[in-house]
């Protein structure tokens, strides 16, 4: 068991089985399923509610995520807020006790194609992020929400998804890194 | 919006629980990684199916189990929105492999050291605020095609659940071995 904490990566079929049993537990014990990408609205709204409570208030999508029967709002900091916030810090157990914690800012693989250039790669991560949340929220889930815990309950918006999710992302990869086949798995990049 | 910001202790407790969990996990898959993301949409690694594949596949049988025996009251199904959902997927791929992680990925991401990976959260910030001042435009055009409401492929086909999770494990079964078999190829070559 310690040897197994100290692996620094572990059996992609044992992790996934791991996932699946907290899926378990999410449902019995807490009548949830695993997602992560609904906080990313609170947290907006928490923002622009600083700026303007009313705004907020008379926005559509807010009050449909949040807004609670009676009127107002469902509290923010809420079972998926608190599950967000902890992903990093468990993340950070598991890569110190693997001994894989390693301060990056630029990936290995990016760094082939792109340059080492922090300011591009930042770049592409801002904007990576905005396109994935808005993507997310518009398809109603994400690779959580509906391409783990929708797709195991089988339902029809979730694999629709995560069909055309993967279509999308092979179809996006291929324009950024080329669509050639290499001989090694992850080593060389296309077209350098 | 912050007449009530927090939830009760014991939700907040248990989701904090369940995070710790599903970040450990994540990282030790591997998934948390840039290159591990990318090379999944380039066929060059496929740690994520892997991943996703099993998680599905465990966990269907025990939710269809647990609801077959009463044990739970019910599903958490999302609503079909056709256009919405395949749309927003699309758009959701693209973010994915310019990021190199999806949300829970970057979250867990910045956790084992990954920089970039807390820039990519904060324009996913932007992109949730951005997102809810377009939703009153496509909740008139989009969202309304296609929508079939929370279903699953047992209810509009009238099958028993368990031929879907059945077939799912067979392809996945078979899908695993195929590319271990491969990639132990790969590595002796």
């Amino acid at each position: 068991m310690v040897n197994l904490i100290r692996k620094s990566q572990w059996s992609p079929y044992l992790a996934g089985a791991g996932i699946g049993v907290l899926s378990w537990c999410t449902f019995y014990f807490m009548q949830k399923a695993l997602g992560t990408s609904t906080s990313f609205v609170g947290a907006a709204g928490a923002g622009v509610c600083a700026v303007s409570p009313e705004h907020v208030a008379e926005n559509a999508y807010y009050v449909k995520e949040y807004g609670a029967k009676g009127g107002g709002f469902k509290p923010i900091f809420d079972w998926q807020m608190a599950l967000d916030f902890s992903l990093i810090l468990g993340a950070f157990i598991a890569a110190k006790l693997g001994g894989s914690f390693k301060k990056e800012w630029v990936p290995t693989l990016w760094s082939q194609r792109f340059g080492p250039s922090v300011g591009k790669r930042l770049v592409a991560a801002f904007f990576g992020g905005f396109i994935l949340i808005f993507g997310a929220r518009m398809a109603g889930g994400c690779t959580s929400g509906h391409g783990i815990s929708g797709s195991l309950q089988l339902a029809v918006s979730s694999w629709t998804f995560f069909v055309s999710m993967f279509a999308s992302g092979i179809l996006a990869a291929g324009l950024l890194y080329g669509f050639g086949r290499g001989t090694g798995r992850g080593k060389e990049v296309g077209h350098v | 919006m912050f007449e009530h910001f927090f939830a009760d202790p014991k939700t907040i407790a248990l989701g904090a629980v369940t995070g710790l969990v599903f970040g450990f996990l994540l990282q030790k898959a591997g998934v948390t990684r840039y290159n591990t993301i990318v090379n999944q949409f380039r066929f060059r690694d496929f740690t994520v199916l892997k991943v996703m594949l099993t998680a599905i596949v465990v966990g269907a049988v025990g939710v269809y189990a647990m609801l077959q025996m009463g044990m739970i009251k019910g599903l958490s199904v999302k609503g079909a929105e056709l256009a919405m959902n395949a749309g927003g997927g699309a758009i959701f791929g693209v973010g994915m492999v310019l990021l190199g992680y999806c949300p829970g990925t970057a979250l867990a991401a910045i956790g084992q050291g990954s920089r970039d990976a807390i820039v990519g959260v904060g324009g996913a910030l932007v992109g949730a605020a951005v997102y809810a001042e377009a939703y009153p435009f496509l909740s008139r055009t989009l969202e309304p095609i296609g929508k079939l409401g929370k279903v699953t492929f047992a209810d509009v086909t009238h099958a028993s659940p368990w031929w879907f999770i059945a077939g799912l494990a067979i392809v996945a079964v078979g899908l695993f071995a195929v590319l271990e078999r491969h990639e132990k190829r790969a590595t002796h070559a």
